[in-house]
């Protein structure tokens, strides 16, 4: 019989975290901002159909970048138990942090015991009844969890866009959506390209939302929007 | 409360009732009669009438337990999303539960493939619901739900009755359910017309609803002293709107006002 090579933990972990790394660093980024109106995601997305920004509760949005049937399952299991836990105890009982935590385990369980890590990386975000109570939890391939305050970038790219994002903001901490939408889309397309409404995908946790906040914004929505931002 | 996961040939898809058993959380329906424990809560009444528009479903607000009554201001008129409403006569325990489970359902779809349910599709759902519910029905729990909503893709009212084995039956005009519902029936019967619009529709409903109050123990009319007043809710192009109780009080005395003598 045969003996396995050795190889040391510290060079399978990083092999397995290069391999998700490349895997996520293939799609596009996605941009998450608190904004006066609620939390404002935007994805480069030049599909339709395939959504990577998604409802999973009353105030809570999912968005996921890297490999779609991956983040996909994530986001039909999160929507599962928000809907569970909603059913047997109250609609209020259903929180972001108790499912990012979820979602954690899954991701952190997946990436030390299974052949391929997940190459993900999702958001779990929800919106408060005042901007200082949205949470936005960023996690990693790795089950890293990341809790992040105004603004939230996804993907390879993270690190530009995110400069990008902050310069286009500014200091302003809560700009209104008009701002925090134009932000993204130039944080997302950078100085060589300019992205349209059709190449992107919008969504909005509403903070004056009655029940389900969640709203995608149309192509229309979209220009009209930005529209009023170019020509003052 | 974990995530639960599933290998690919028993996921449940988008159907919450699958997502549940296979939790565990769906109770078992009684094996005997419930009327050996002594009288449950019923609830009576409730109607629905299409008018040009849309559709308009009405409930009183009266629940009984035998001959005595259990609550003055019951709700029978629920939104199932937003552009349908469920309303329910039967036991009313297992009735909210259905509802909050129907309503529960639709959503979870919705959610879950990113697009909503036909209306055609959300009647079948009810009606495999109610079917499922036999048993329990048959030891004396019968729920017997009206189903109403807009069908954005034709652009017209649409309702549904039900009967206890989860029989689906599509109506053309109105619908009734519950003990007042025979009185009711015939005054809608008698008020009908093909050209009612939203406002006279909801006024024939509150006049059928009093008539049935008046010939039925079970059903409960408004009550002005308490400032009780049916839910009353319209579905159209702008969805599930529920009728302020303000406009319902005007209404009332417009219906009493058409009827000199009171013979309503």
């Amino acid at each position: 019989m045969s003996m396995p090579f050795y190889v040391a933990p510290e060079q399978v972990m990083k092999d397995r975290a290069d391999y998700a790394r490349k895997g996520i660093a293939r799609g596009r980024s996605l941009v998450a901002l608190v904004c006066e109106e609620g939390i404002l995601i935007v994805a480069e997305n030049p599909s339709s159909t395939l959504r990577k920004v998604s409802e999973i509760y009353d105030r809570i949005a999912f968005a996921g970048v890297g490999k779609y049937n991956e983040f996909d399952q994530l986001r039909i299991a999160g929507v599962r138990a928000a809907d569970l836990k909603g059913y047997s105890f109250s609609r209020e009982d259903v929180d972001a942090r108790s499912l990012a935590n979820q979602y954690a385990q899954i991701l952190g369980q997946v990436f030390t015991h299974e052949m391929k890590p997940l190459e993900v990386e999702i958001l779990v975000a929800e919106v408060g009844a005042e901007p200082d109570g949205d949470q936005l939890f960023h996690l990693l391939y790795d089950g890293t969890v990341l809790d992040e305050t105004a603004s939230s970038v996804l993907g390879g790219d993270a690190e530009t866009v995110g400069q990008r994002l902050s310069e286009a903001v500014g200091d302003d901490p809560h700009p209104t959506l008009a701002v925090a939408l134009t932000a993204a889309i130039s944080a997302l397309s950078g100085p060589e390209r300019t992205l349209g409404a059709a190449d992107l995908e919008v969504a909005i946790l509403d903070r004056g939302g009655i029940r389900r906040c969640f709203r995608r914004l149309d192509d229309a929505e979209v220009s009209a929007i930005t529209g009023e931002v170019h020509e003052p | 409360m974990h995530i639960p996961t599933f290998r690919p040939v028993d996921d449940p898809g988008p159907d919450f009732a699958a997502l549940l058993r296979s939790q565990g959380l769906i109770p078992e329906a009684p094996t005997s009669p419930v009327s050996n424990a002594g009288p449950i809560t019923h609830g009576t009444t409730v109607v629905a009438i299409r008018h040009t528009g849309g559709v308009v479903m009405a409930g009183d607000r009266r629940a009984t337990s035998g001959h005595l009554i259990s609550h003055r201001s019951i709700e029978k008129v629920f939104p199932a999303d937003r552009w349908s409403g469920v309303a329910i006569a039967g036991a009313a325990g297992p009735a909210m539960e259905m509802v909050k489970l129907f309503q529960l359902q639709l959503e979870h779809y919705e959610k879950v493939e990113g697009v909503s349910l036909s209306l055609e599709g959300k009647a079948n759902q009810l009606s495999g619901m109610v079917r499922n519910h036999l048993p329990a029905a048959m030891q004396g729990l019968a729920v017997v739900p009206l189903f109403a909503g807009y069908d954005t893709r034709r652009q017209v009212g649409r309702l549904f009755q039900y009967d206890i084995t989860g029989g689906r039956y599509e109506e053309n005009d109105y619908a009734t359910s519950g003990s007042g519902g025979l009185h009711a029936a015939t005054v809608i019967k008698l008020g009908f017309h093909d050209a009612l619009d939203r406002s006279e529709a909801l006024n024939l409903a509150l006049r059928a609803l009093i008539t049935a109050a008046d010939e039925d123990s079970a059903t409960g009319g408004p009550d002005v002293r308490r400032n009780i007043w049916p839910v009353m809710a319209t579905i159209d192009a702008d969805g599930f709107t529920r009728v302020d109780d303000s406009e319902l009080a005007d209404r009332y005395q417009a219906v009493l006002a058409e009827t000199p003598g009171g013979a309503l």
